[in-house]
């Protein structure tokens, strides 16, 4: 089974469509620093508009608010929104890419039963999402903690502002790329087993995106009829609890207490869930993968 | 003939203390805080604000006369309210055009002498302060402060080693807060299910604290403009 995920690695880093996706991360994350290098107060000035009348916001406010650690948590509050898209691009090409290409047939002919190979094929896709959040992570947090400095972490909610010490983030970060895998897994899960339908990959690709967009724009919805009765089980609406480990406990005099989470069981419930997805997702696709003609 | 004279010593020292009129209390308290030129404090800052969550920051406070006042964060970022720079009370005195001085008698609580400045200069930002003034220490325990554009700032002070100098151990500044609320399209918040707070309980904590407690002061050895850049 080793050998036939390393196979199966090997053939996904030899494609060059592969790269496009950390090209996009690289791009996007340095372009976000190179703006906010030059023009990152602008971007301060709109966040805290409802704080200017109330507290001093001097440049030197600004300069340390714009430290590694916001910069860092402002990408991942855009690209994790956008990074489905490139999880899909492998994940989607797993088994309808074989079958277009016309090589399934002749894989499934090797001595490995369908369940192996479509679990290999699945892990192959996981272990690509997991370096692409490694490079992410090495690009968006310690690139910018190394141009920018470290310094309070500042995140504004819509109606808070929780500020963690330098000392207390890093684990948050730890913690939050490691839900992040599982949160980007649950796509990639969702993708492969779209794949097992098509014989190209175009199909699955754009199938998951769609469901990914729309899921994602019902989740942000703000209708109470949908709050109880569709939101709770979208995965999309469990997929930013990341965030989660950046709101911090406080005492009744709003003072945080360094090391807590505001509400851990509620991320724990939301990675439960996402886990069922995962399950209930990459299970689906071995067992019609089994019980599926392939005649390609 | 002896308890006689100590009965009539203690009158007569009991009258000269009734007969101090608010303008002496305000020139004695404001001749107090004169003495100091500048300083340096460090301390600990404790920020309660209903929709900011923070944590306790070590800070040191830069003072240079007539009015030039700096809090830093050493370690981190502090949210700072507007109005802070009041925490220094030889800034209440400061007006070119001098002060109604408006005496309301004692509080019957604390017996502390309530003292209003009035402003006289129509344009000033501040419209109104109150004093509440200890006259046998010659200290202000409490003020309130009253502005033209940023609502009404308390302070509470609280002395200790350097009530010489009229400068407080510790200072409980309130302010008013206004709303805060960014569109979630911009958060793109986790709904993590915590308890909200309701409209009446916002409404209720429309004052945010600040309480700063120091450590010590280093008073007139100088402190570089640089500082308040």
């Amino acid at each position: 089974m080793l050998k036939l995920l390393r196979i199966e690695l090997f053939k996904i880093f030899k494609r060059p469509r592969t790269y496009i996706a950390f090209g996009a991360i690289a791009a996007i994350v340095l372009l976000f620093q190179i703006g906010m290098k030059f023009d990152g107060k602008s971007y301060l000035d709109l966040i805290l508009s409802d704080v200017k009348d109330t507290f001093e916001v001097s440049d030197d406010f600004k300069n340390r608010l714009l430290n590694g650690y916001f910069i860092c948590f402002a990408i991942l509050n855009i690209l994790l929104i956008q990074m489905p898209l490139l999880v899909a691009l492998v994940a989607g090409d797993a088994i309808a890419g074989e079958a277009n290409m016309g090589t399934l047939r002749l894989s499934l002919t090797r001595p490995v039963s369908r369940t192996e190979y479509m679990l290999v094929k699945f892990m192959a896709s996981v272990i690509y999402t997991i370096m692409l959040l490694l490079f992410l992570a090495v690009f968006a947090l310690f690139g910018s903690m190394l141009i920018f400095g470290t310094n309070t972490l500042v995140v504004f909610r819509s109606t808070e502002i929780h500020m963690m010490n330098s000392f207390d983030v890093m684990w948050r970060y730890v913690a939050a790329f490691g839900y992040a895998a599982v949160a980007l897994t649950t796509v990639s899960a969702l993708a492969f087993l779209l794949s097992v339908f098509a014989e190209n990959s175009i199909g699955p690709i754009i199938a998951t995106m769609s469901i990914v967009i729309v899921f994602t724009i019902l989740s942000e919805f703000n209708i109470p009829l949908y709050d109880k009765t569709i939101k709770p089980y979208l995965f999309t609406t469990h997929m930013v609890a990341w965030k989660g480990f950046f709101y911090v406990q406080s005492d009744a005099e709003n003072k945080t207490i360094d090391g807590t989470v505001q509400n851990l069981p509620a991320i724990m419930r939301s990675m439960g869930i996402l886990i069922g997805y995962i399950i209930a997702f990459t299970g689906s696709a071995i067992w019609i993968f089994k019980r599926k003609d392939i005649l390609t | 003939m002896k308890k006689v004279l100590l009965l009539l010593f203690i009158l007569g020292n009991t009258s000269l203390a009734k007969a101090q009129t608010a303008e002496e209390v305000i020139n004695k308290v404001k001749a107090k805080l004169d003495k100091v030129n500048d300083y340096e404090a460090k301390g600990k800052m404790k920020t309660n604000v209903i929709f900011i969550k923070a944590p306790i920051a070590t800070v040191k406070v830069f003072y240079k006369k007539p009015n030039k006042l700096r809090i830093n964060n050493e370690s981190g970022i502090s949210f700072i309210p507007k109005g802070s720079m009041n925490i220094n009370l030889s800034n209440i005195f400061i007006n070119p055009s001098g002060f109604d001085i408006i005496d309301m008698g004692k509080e019957a609580k604390t017996n502390l002498r309530i003292v209003k400045l009035l402003p006289k200069d129509e344009n000033s930002e501040v419209v109104l302060s109150t004093l509440y003034i200890d006259e046998a220490l010659l200290l202000i325990k409490k003020a309130k402060t009253t502005t033209r554009e940023n609502g009404t700032y308390e302070m509470e002070m609280s002395y200790g080693n350097y009530a010489a100098y009229g400068l407080a151990d510790k200072v409980n500044f309130s302010f008013n807060t206004k709303d805060y609320k960014l569109p979630k399209g911009i958060t793109f918040d986790y709904d993590d299910g915590s308890k909200k707070e309701n409209a009446a309980d916002k409404l209720k904590d429309k004052k945010g604290k600040v309480e700063i407690t120091y450590s010590s002061y280093i008073i007139n050895k100088g402190v570089p403009d640089s500082v308040f850049q």
